[in-house]
């Protein structure tokens, strides 16, 4: 469940919302940002081309719940293995990691290993990438 | 049929992407109202509707031109000359980010991104290796770059010149749009006003040395797939193509000295009607401009010549062999839209960077149009329907309309450089993902017509950490091998002329002959211009 504020409302979940590596596709993130907002979360989008190590410390500047990367270049395993030993070393390994875009099926495993825990792969429904987040941030 | 006895419209209104209302009928009566027949013209005389040649494929068939490109020059001069040897009439070739982002191999921001998404360049050297083979005055060659493209321009005039073409009758196209990169595809390195210089420079440059090079091809296709509309897609590409004439004009050169170098680059997936009608409605549209607002006096200088095809927006990664279809009405769009040049995207290349099988079956998909479907054959076939006309005049009418509040907003590099026309196309895709949801807007295998049965089994193409590697090595060697004092004198003149705002595409030149590499131009320029700061609005 989310934190509460002490005021009897719920603190929003803060999602940390990356373009790693330098890929430019960015329309999917935005979509994804703005349903994540329309959902209540706080979004906070890096825009394009963050090195893992900007990554992690955005994360944790911002006080994510949420780390969320967008990844349409076919670079997400070199990048989610370096990112994934920095995210811990900054603390963050208890918060929700979550990976979107083009993401083939076979790499779905490693990122999971890695510690990824929600896959979207192209076609995902913004939906159930809300769903996934409200019921695993903490 | 008099009006009365027309049907009345349907049980529910449709209204194209574009935001037009469509009518169950239409007939004379539509095309006088949408204001008339005054701009369908003639093939080969203004405004240009109905294509730019009076025999348009008649005389010659459009060229097919696949994007391809990954790992090494090496390995992508073995695929031009697959394509090559299956009928594929120019080569569109795709870089990897390092390069489209001017960086070096070896950079530690290349890591894991060497040759993935294209081709790796760092010098002169590799352009050499990829092209090898390729009969330059037979295969014209576009180059998908933007924010490096005044070196990677540079590097292929240089490779030409070194194989004794004479620069004066030298084809090709570089994509070399920066200002839809800030909208959509992302690959920028300098701030707006520099890129938009370095632009101006390929431009001016080409016109005085190379006057057969298209520069620039200008790209509603991204704008398109980041969330506009067709009539928006074209109207901000023909406002950003004044930026740039704007900008060369500024400097002196006559219009009618650049202008008909200029092309463009659009998206083609939706409605085949409304698809035809803005090729139709923009080439006139565009011709109009230049010839009213520019005051161009040679035809060449009208035509809006164009790449088209693509559609990958259009492609679902569901049931993917459905592309195959989409890619064939797109192909068909294309050949009665009148397009110069065809590039289809793959059935595959949701998944993947596409194989050779999936390559052949888009290049097989145009040559049927050619040879089976008789679409070489009569020029802009759909002329005179009275829907496509009616169409037409509309679909001008819209680009109009958007251009005027372009302009009034503040024109289109200043809507771009605030954010202001990304956070528009972002609202749009999200409003568009939400309606293909919800099942509003249908997509076949996304929201209706699923099926459980498993997806054919792709073929993923193969990325070797080894290939990065020696990637990395030839670019040592080349390193060693290059005569470093013309190299520092090289970029030192690249600096200085950066500084004088001098047009450095000589300067770049002598620096890539010199063999100095992508980064290491890109760095100099950096150093004076800046790295762009994105603005992320929503």
């Amino acid at each position: 469940m989310n934190q509460n504020n002490g005021a009897g409302t719920r603190k929003p979940i803060r999602v940390v919302l990356a373009k790693p590596g330098l890929d430019g596709h960015d329309q999917g993130a935005k979509v994804v940002a703005r349903a994540l907002m329309d959902a209540g979360f706080e979004v906070i989008y890096t825009g394009l081309r963050q090195t893992p190590e900007a990554i992690a410390r955005i994360a944790l500047e911002e006080d994510a719940d949420v780390v969320a990367l967008s990844s349409m270049a076919g670079s997400h395993l070199p990048i989610c293995r370096k990112l994934a030993p920095l995210l811990q070393q900054a603390g963050l390994a208890d918060k929700l990691w979550i990976i979107g875009g083009n993401l083939p099926a076979q790499d779905h495993d490693a990122l999971r290993a890695l510690g990824f825990r929600g896959i979207f792969p192209s076609s995902s429904r913004l939906g159930d990438i809300v769903n996934f987040i409200r019921t695993n941030a903490s | 049929m008099k009006p009365k006895d027309m049907p009345q419209d349907g049980p529910r209104p449709i209204v194209n992407e574009s935001g037009i209302a469509i009518k169950p009928l239409y007939s004379a009566a539509d095309v006088e109202a949408s204001g008339g027949t005054a701009m369908i013209g003639l093939p080969g005389e203004y405004p240009f509707t109905r294509g730019i040649h009076p025999l348009m494929y008649r005389k010659q068939p459009w060229t097919m031109r696949q994007y391809t490109g990954f790992g090494n020059a090496a390995d992508t001069n073995k695929r031009f000359h697959y394509l090559i040897a299956n009928g594929q009439t120019g080569l569109n070739v795709a870089f990897d980010l390092p390069t489209q982002c001017g960086l070096d191999s070896d950079d530690p921001q290349a890591e894991g991104e060497i040759g993935r998404v294209g081709m790796a360049v760092d010098t002169l050297r590799d352009f050499e290796v990829a092209f090898e083979g390729v009969d330059l005055d037979r295969i014209t060659v576009s180059l998908t770059i933007n924010g490096a493209a005044a070196i990677l321009i540079a590097m292929y005039l240089a490779m030409a010149e070194k194989r004794g073409y004479d620069l004066a009758k030298l084809r090709g196209t570089a994509q070399n749009d920066i200002l839809k990169e800030f909208v959509g595809r992302g690959t920028w390195i300098y701030p707006v006003e520099p890129s938009i210089r370095l632009v101006g420079d390929t431009i001016e440059y080409c016109a005085k040395h190379a006057p057969k090079y298209s520069p620039v091809s200008v790209c509603g296709y991204h704008i398109r797939e980041s969330g506009a509309d067709p009539a928006q897609e074209m109207a901000y590409a023909f406002c950003i193509a004044q930026a740039y004439a704007d900008d060369v004009i500024r400097r002196g050169l006559p219009v009618d000295e650049f202008a008909g170098r200029l092309s463009f680059n659009f998206n083609c997936f939706g409605n085949i009607f409304e698809q035809v009608a803005k090729f139709r409605a923009g080439r006139s549209l565009w011709a109009k401009i230049m010839k009213e607002k520019y005051g161009a006096t040679k035809p060449g200088s009208m035509w809006m010549r164009m790449i088209a095809g693509g559609g990958g927006g259009g492609l679902t990664f569901e049931q993917p062999e459905l592309n195959i279809v989409r890619g064939a009405y797109y192909a068909l769009i294309c050949a009665l839209a009148g397009t110069q040049t065809m590039a289809l995207c793959c059935f595959d290349e949701a998944y993947t960077i596409p194989s050779e099988y999936a390559q052949r079956i888009s290049l097989r998909t145009m040559q049927l149009l050619i040879e089976e479907m008789g679409l070489a054959e009569t020029v802009d076939p759909l002329a005179g329907s009275y829907y496509v006309e009616t169409l037409t005049n509309q679909m001008r009418g819209r680009m109009e309309a958007i251009m005027s509040e372009v302009d009034a907003q503040g024109g289109i590099v200043k809507l771009i450089a605030e954010g202001a026309i990304q956070a528009r196309v972002s609202s749009q895709a999200y409003q568009r993902q939400r309606e293909i949801e919800e099942g509003r807007f249908r997509k076949v295998g996304v929201n209706c017509y699923r099926t459980e049965e498993k997806t054919p089994e792709m073929e993923f193409h193969p990325y070797r950490d080894d290939d990065a590697r020696a990637q990395i090595q030839s670019l040592s060697k080349v390193r060693a091998e290059r005569d470093p004092a013309r190299v520092r004198a090289a970029l030192a003149r690249v600096q200085a002329d950066a500084r004088s705002g001098a047009n450095l595409i000589p300067a770049i030149v002598e620096a890539v002959k010199a063999y100095a590499s992508v980064g290491e131009i890109s760095a100099v320029l950096v150093g004076v211009y800046g790295r762009y700061s994105e603005p992320v609005r929503f």
